[in-house]
């Protein structure tokens, strides 16, 4: 069968079963969006190439299954920059497609010409320049395999107008062949046995679970494996929702605005199992302090993060799943052979500073609306399965610290990168992946600015997803920094509640919009909002902007230096 | 490249396609690992080219290194060539000053070098001179007197040490992620 290389490209992607993409055409994709006419993938129109591909991302959360995005070549490839190094960063599958100028006149500065190949190297795992049009169903091939296999992680397909024009001969390959690729995905049985062994010796074991247990779809196995030992969990930012929030063992969020106890068990922990997770600097705070009695075992399916932060006792190369598996038959050998320590010490220890170091604030009757508050009433009044996403900041902290999250894949959010304005787009790729499950994006005002405008690509393509904007009037988290660590010199943070006036920019754009001020509207309006279903809503919450994030590691400190709010640290209050 | 330099050679080998040679410079660069030299050359499998790449020690440790190459999707095999162990070659061109009553004695220093004179000019000379880089070093050292008026080095290449007993070059991993 004879295609151009636009249409192999297409019935490529049809082979690898992807069902909908997300982009906006433009000069040198012309030809691929062509044959979409036919094609049975959904595209969804964006109205900002980074929108494309955060909507990708926010897709292949909530699914688990790789983003697509497609823009043409120059601005609208350096416009999918950012959204590329976010998916590094968080090692989420993607799949980019652009444009380029043709073959031929590469290198001369051609109309919208940039070196796409070359500026994305650094954000993704691997990239490919496609010279003749016969490889597309190969290179497409190797695409997937390379994005989604191993970990996952974004991948971009650099098309040049005259290789889409190109006539070539469909071929579908069988196999993937990449020598040098080859994920290692079964753990070493000595490194298990081993690791068995220190698990049995451990007194004060903490099991440390990061993005990885998501991404290796290992949270059953995870769950399995703390229910055998009954040690404790904490769950990374990148990991809310890998094991429930409402399991006796779950200790919830650690790192820099981490819960005290999470924060304080792995700081005094003997034993560390690092399970898909990285030892990232806002996880570990001053690392020649962190955890300094603790034994390490660390899984991960990437070598690399072996010893790249802090030397494990264990390491243990492998998919999380199979390893936890493993991992769990070992045990139980372990556990045949002797008994193991008594670990009720322990588990008594963090009860008590559980009780002792509760995330709290408090919300008075007629004060000023505390985010805080609206996070626990959206909570309380959504289903347990609701998807959450947020961009970055306070609001994005408070969203992780307070949300209940009792299943996997349900919160969506920037980690590694931080990249503000993540929600909107992002949470409009989740609903689209997950249609049935109802969707909300907390989001900041500032971080709603930088991307907004994808509410009108929700609008038009009926996405109802739900945005509530916790509105300080602020660059609340530099707000934050500035007030703490710059002497109250406040710097360039200051955004106005009221400008833009978010409930008209919101209706404009096709949205139901509600404002609120204070605490007895917030619940009703969550209830009104939830009722829509045929487009997406925007609530504007007015919030109080003297509220800040607490817990707090300042950057640079040990975790054993948490910083309380004032307000409730029981020392300060007398206990 | 004058004193010892605490350094690691590793011999990559790569697919032979384009931009390779591009992703293995920037991952050093973007990760802060640095390089001694490097030089690539095209193997006996004509799929494959062969990176030699000489790694400054104190930079970054060699398991992280070899571990961030090893993921890059172009390296097949990474094999690290303990100094002691390894047979380690470079070319240099040295153009030196020599005015007719310096010229012998220039003659007789790359005699003894068993280097080679590729040009001679009416006050200077080109020559090249072929083996250890130490080697390389030492006649630098001799010729700088003369004054050295432009010096090229191509970077060393190097091959396993074929000792009697069994060797001790070390497939560091030929896996990724």
């Amino acid at each position: 069968m004879k295609l151009t290389g636009a249409q192999a490209l297409i019935k490529s992607l049809e082979q690898e079963q992807v069902e909908v993409m997300f982009g906006l055409p433009g000069g040198a994709i012309l030809p691929v969006y062509d044959p979409l006419i036919e094609s049975s993938i959904r595209h969804v129109l964006v109205r900002h190439e980074q929108g494309a591909g955060h909507m990708a991302e926010g897709y292949a959360h909530a699914t688990g299954r790789p983003g697509v995005a497609m823009v043409t070549s120059g601005p609208a490839a350096t416009n999918v920059v950012t959204p590329l190094c976010d998916a590094y960063m968080d090692s989420i599958p993607l799949v980019v497609i652009t444009g380029q100028v043709p073959y031929a006149v590469i290198g001369t500065d051609a109309f919208q010409e940039c070196d796409t190949v070359g500026i994305t190297m650094p954000v993704t795992k691997h990239n490919w320049l496609v010279t003749d049009a016969q490889d597309v169903p190969r290179i497409v091939r190797e695409a997937f395999h390379v994005a989604t296999t191993g970990r996952p992680g974004p991948v971009l397909i650099d098309m040049p107008k005259d290789v889409s024009n190109q006539m070539m001969d469909w071929e579908w390959p069988e196999q993937v062949d990449l020598p040098g690729y080859k994920p290692t995905l079964k753990g070493h049985a000595k490194q298990i046995k081993d690791a068995a062994r220190l698990m049995g010796e451990a007194r004060q074991p903490v099991l440390y679970v990061g993005g990885g247990i998501l991404k290796a779809r290992a949270a059953e196995a995870l769950r399995e494996l703390a229910e055998l030992t009954g040690f404790p969990v904490v769950t990374t930012l990148m990991a809310r929702g890998a094991f429930p929030d409402d399991h006796p063992l779950c200790l919830g969020m650690p790192g820099m605005h981490g819960n005290f106890t999470a924060i304080t068990a792995m700081q005094q922990s003997d034993l560390l199992i690092a399970l898909g997770s990285r030892f990232d600097d806002r996880v570990t705070g001053k690392l020649d302090g962190f955890a300094p009695d603790a034994k390490i075992i660390h899984v991960d399916i990437d070598p690399a993060e072996l010893g790249k932060v802090r030397r494990p006792d264990v390491p243990i190369v492998g998919d999380c799943r199979v390893v936890i598996e493993e991992l769990v038959k070992a045990v139980r050998a372990e556990k045949a052979k002797k008994a193991w320590p008594d670990i009720d010490p322990w588990m008594r220890q963090l009860r008590e500073w559980q009780e002792r170091y509760p995330l709290v604030y408090e919300q008075i009757e007629d004060g000023p609306l505390k985010p805080q508050y609206v996070i626990d009433t959206l909570r309380d009044n959504t289903p347990d399965d609701t998807i959450v996403a947020s961009g970055v900041g306070q609001h994005q902290m408070w969203t992780a610290q307070r949300w209940k999250f009792n299943h996997p894949y349900t919160w969506v959010n920037s980690g590694g990168l931080g990249t503000m304005g993540f929600a909107v787009p992002a949470a409009i790729g989740a609903k689209v992946g997950k249609p049935e499950r109802m969707v909300w994006a907390v989001d900041g005002d500032g971080c709603f600015q930088m991307t907004a405008q994808e509410l009108v690509t929700a609008s038009a393509e009926r996405i109802p997803v739900k945005v509530a904007i916790l509105n300080n009037a602020y660059l609340g988290m530099v707000r934050q920094w500035q007030e703490m660590f710059y002497e109250e010199r406040y710097s360039e943070v200051y955004l106005s509640p009221d400008l833009p006036d978010y409930v008209k920019w919101a209706e404009a754009m096709g949205c139901v919009a509600f404002r609120v001020d204070t605490p007895e509207d917030v619940e009703p309006t969550i209830q009104k909002a939830n009722e829509v279903d045929d487009r997406p809503v925007v609530i504007d919450f007015h919030t109080d902007f003297r509220e800040k994030v607490y817990p707090m590691i300042a950057a640079g400190t040990s975790n054993d230096q948490v910083i309380l709010d004032p307000a409730h640290d029981p020392y300060a209050a007398g206990h | 490249m004058n004193g010892p330099v605490q350094h690691h050679i590793l011999s990559v080998l790569v697919e032979n396609k384009f931009g390779v040679l591009s992703r293995v410079s920037g991952l050093f660069a973007r990760r802060g690992f640095n390089i001694v030299s490097l030089a690539v050359s095209p193997t006996e499998d004509e799929r494959f080219s062969r990176m030699t790449i000489v790694v400054d020690a104190e930079s970054a440790p060699l398991e992280q290194v070899t571990k961030q190459l090893n993921k890059l999707v172009p390296v097949i095999k990474i094999v690290e060539l303990a100094p002691a162990e390894a047979v380690e070659r470079e070319l240099m061109l040295v153009t030196v000053k020599a005015t007719a009553d310096a010229r012998s004695q220039i003659t007789e220093l790359a005699s003894i070098f068993e280097a080679k004179i590729d040009d001679v000019g009416y006050e200077s000379m080109t020559i090249m001179v072929a083996g250890a880089p130490t080697k390389l070093d030492a006649m630098t050292d001799l010729l700088q007197p003369f004054g050295i008026v432009e010096l090229q080095r191509t970077g060393r290449i190097a091959l396993p040490k074929l000792a009697r007993r069994p060797a001790r070059l070390r497939a560091v991993r030929t896996r990724s992620a």
